[in-house]
């Protein structure tokens, strides 16, 4: 046949089959893996001398809390920086991978990246995933055209606006910011107004909690200020909860000499984390 | 399906008119926990009362006053934990009313489990835990399923955070797994006291639990009421 | 090749066999035998409802439209009633059926007042018997698609109360329904925590912020609202009040990227 003899061109873009097949298996019962979700309160501002980031840093995992200080606040570029919620991988690795490439192109061409630029390779890169990609984010900075805002929605549709909000306490920090944002806010009014938004998240939005982290991005100077704001304190333990030594019961104990040259070695006492 | 029109494929379906599903149920979450002592028993449920991703109200128990020496702990959801308290108070008063004095605490819980089980194919979606004192004024304490079935137990946790807080509860109150450990009968003191920590520490990890806690000693002199608050986030 | 049955065993070409009825041509095959429907969804419906407690009693509003999905078919309905001297009521979702229960609560409040026993609907009695009413017709899988917010003064204090339609239950000093719950609720909290003792005025400002922020974000609604008043001096109902609007966002906004 002649088909076998000539290579048959290969079908061009993404195949989403896998995609298709996961949903139909999950119509059977299978259950997937679940992953990290950040619930999530993220925001942004536009004030007079750039732009403000805020976050709140709960991930959850399904009703359970999975990390309590956790980090959304991610860098893109020395003048750019990215919130993001929906999986935390997604948001993770999708940030990185762009700020390598801006990392590049700021190498190739001599110049400070444009957060236009971030927000066009982001989109594209979402957009080719069609939506399969859960990744809801907040892109900040300020370029040589000035601050600049976007909302990227993880099917890869932008807005580009002077306040702008994401994640499932998305309503709660919007009610805020439609209260009380004006044009050309003082800092350390813009400041409270984002942490104000995305408290009203943390304490309204089940998806969100812990400390509000925020990012003051102007002309000349990134402020990363993490936590900005402890929102809940913890609540004090009553009793003691030590173990007499010999409490785990031993079972069989034996001895083996290990040959072995330390080279170098240190300890550094961490406290658990409870 | 007609029998005329077998062999119709699902392409050839006509669209007929949509019926939206309704869903009688619904998750408002909380946790209860009670623990049986000598002659007292605590009984404990944050005030949180949720749905989805948002927090109905911040204040509200979820433990009910059955008698002067029985309380019930009930949380899952709460159009069926109210119409569940509403009879059973009705059911307590009639008895009181027949028979001259108030229902024991075993009592209680044998009726309970036959009203839950009455429902058993409709069920109350409710997770009940009954504590209070016996007939020998010991502390005592009951947990339920959904659907009826119930024991006595020394300390239970229920609700959307139980799996965190029974074992903690079981080595706590049933040192179990431990070596040389003195098993110290647990005081009302460090009873209530274990009850703060663990509701401290469910409410770090568990986003349908927080707010505050309300707090009920049983006594042979009657039921107290103690506050306590916690994050609310 | 067919061959044609022996004897004909309908009375007509595509006519009905013997024994049976003749059904017409695109009707009906058969009756219809199918299990008894009932609507579960609603049809024309109201988004948002608020209340919020302040010192000296209780305000509830609501917008004025009714919509027919994503149409906005009725610009004029009042969604806040008053019950008595004591007591309002709010609604949203299905507009019909806040209107069968509207025609009964009245119905029993004219009952009451007939009797002359001194006894009449008191927010907790209202809400006690909504509770009941929604849960059981939950129960029998044919609900009412409302929420109910009741609000009165209780034996002089100020009772605000909400019910939805599975006959989940609960008294708050701040409630919202609908995308209230999301969008209005945060800030009705923090207004409310910042201040317990509001005075008619301060609620009434801080239920117009929320009124108007909602309308600003929630597609269903409009900038037309009502808003039921309960204090000691009795209930007033304050109708289609117009948030201001403030638009200068749209200078900041040029293009997408």
């Amino acid at each position: 046949m002649a088909a076998i003899l000539v290579a048959e061109p290969q079908a061009s873009g993404f195949s989403f089959e896998n995609c298709r097949r996961n949903i139909f298996l999950e119509k059977q019962g299978f259950i997937a893996p679940t992953a990290y979700k950040t619930g999530t309160t993220i925001a942004g501002i536009i004030y007079k001398d750039g732009v403000i980031l805020g976050a709140d840093t709960r991930a959850t995992e399904d009703t359970v809390v999975a990390d309590k200080n956790c980090s959304k606040i991610h860098y893109i570029a020395g003048n750019i920086y990215c919130c993001g919620a929906g999986t935390a991988a997604d948001t993770e690795m999708t940030t990185q991978m762009i700020s390598s490439q801006i990392e590049l192109h700021r190498l190739n061409t001599g110049r400070t990246p444009r957060v236009g630029t971030a927000n066009r390779l982001l989109k594209q890169m979402l957009f080719r995933y069609q939506g399969y990609i859960s990744a809801a984010l907040v892109l900040g900075g300020v370029d040589i055209t000035g601050p600049c805002l976007y909302s990227i929605h993880p099917h890869g549709s932008t807005d580009k606006l002077p306040y702008v909000t994401m994640g499932s306490g998305s309503l709660a920090a919007m009610a805020v910011f439609e209260d009380r944002w004006k044009p050309n806010m003082e800092r350390d009014d813009a400041m409270l107004l984002v942490r104000d938004a995305i408290a009203a998240g943390i304490f309204n939005d089940l998806g969100s909690g812990s400390n509000v982290d925020l990012c003051i991005i102007t002309k000349d100077k990134v402020d990363y200020l993490r936590p900005y704001d402890e929102a809940n304190i913890k609540g004090q333990r009553q009793g003691k909860y030590r173990y007499k030594r010999g409490t785990t019961a031993v079972l069989k104990s034996e001895v083996k000499k290990l040959e072995y040259e330390v080279v170098s070695s240190t300890v550094v006492a961490e406290p658990m984390e409870t | 399906m007609d029998i005329l029109q077998i062999n119709q494929t699902s392409d050839y379906k006509k669209a007929g008119p949509l019926q939206a599903h309704f869903n009688p149920y619904s998750y408002n979450g909380g946790t209860v926990l009670a623990i049986a002592g000598e002659n007292f028993s605590v009984i404990a449920s944050d005030t949180r009362l949720s749905e989805g991703f948002s927090i109905h109200t911040r204040e509200n128990p979820k433990t009910y006053k059955l008698t002067d020496t029985t309380v019930l702990g009930a949380c899952g959801f709460h159009g069926d934990v109210l119409t569940l308290t509403k009879v059973l108070d009705a059911r307590l008063k009639i008895y009181e009313q027949d028979h001259h004095k108030q229902m024991t605490t075993g009592a209680v819980a044998a009726m309970l489990s036959t009203m839950l089980y009455h429902r058993r194919f409709f069920p109350y979606y409710v997770y009940n835990i009954v504590a209070g004192l016996d007939d020998e004024g010991k502390g005592c304490v009951y947990s339920f399923d959904p659907v009826g079935s119930y024991e006595r137990e020394a300390y239970r946790a229920g609700g959307s955070a139980s799996a965190m807080l029974q074992p903690l509860l079981d080595n706590q109150i049933g040192f179990k797994n431990q070596q040389g450990v003195t098993r110290i009968p647990l005081s009302r003191e460090k009873a209530v006291n274990l009850v703060k920590d663990v509701f401290i520490s469910a409410a770090e990890r568990d986003i349908y639990t927080g707010d505050s806690i309300l707090i009920n000693v049983i006594t042979k002199d009657g039921v107290t009421d103690e506050r306590f608050p916690l994050r609310r986030d | 090749m067919a061959t044609a049955p022996l004897f004909r065993t309908e009375f007509w070409r595509n006519g009905p066999q013997p024994g049976s009825i003749y059904n017409f041509p695109g009707g009906k095959t058969k009756p219809d035998l199918n299990p008894m429907k009932r609507t579960m969804n609603p049809t024309v419906t109201g988004t948002s409802v608020l209340g919020l407690k302040f010192k000296d009693g209780v305000v509830i509003s609501a917008d004025k439209l009714g919509s027919y999905g994503s149409l906005a078919r009725y610009r004029d309905l009042t969604r806040v009633m008053k019950i008595n001297d004591t007591t309002i009521l709010g609604s949203s979702g299905d507009y019909a059926d806040f209107q069968f229960l509207t025609n009964l609560i009245q119905e029993r409040v004219i009952e009451e007042e007939c009797l002359n026993d001194g006894f009449g609907y008191t927010p907790l009695r209202l809400f006690s018997w909504l509770t009941r009413v929604l849960y059981n017709r939950r129960s029998n899988f044919n609900p009412l698609w409302n929420t109910y917010i009741v609000g009165g003064l209780q034996d002089g204090e100020p009772f605000l109360g909400y019910v939805d339609k599975i006959g989940t239950a609960y008294q708050a000093p701040t409630v919202a329904s609908g995308y209230g719950a999301y969008i209005a609720q945060p800030l009705l909290r923090e207004a409310f925590e910042n201040n317990p003792n509001m005075s008619l005025e301060e609620a009434a400002k801080t239920i117009d912020r929320c009124m108007k922020i909602l309308f600003y974000r929630d597609a269903r609604s409009l900038n037309k609202y009502d808003l039921a008043i309960v204090t000691k001096d009795g209930v007033e109902i304050k109708s289609s009040i117009v948030s201001e609007t403030n638009w200068e966002i749209s200078d900041f906004v040029k293009g997408y990227e």
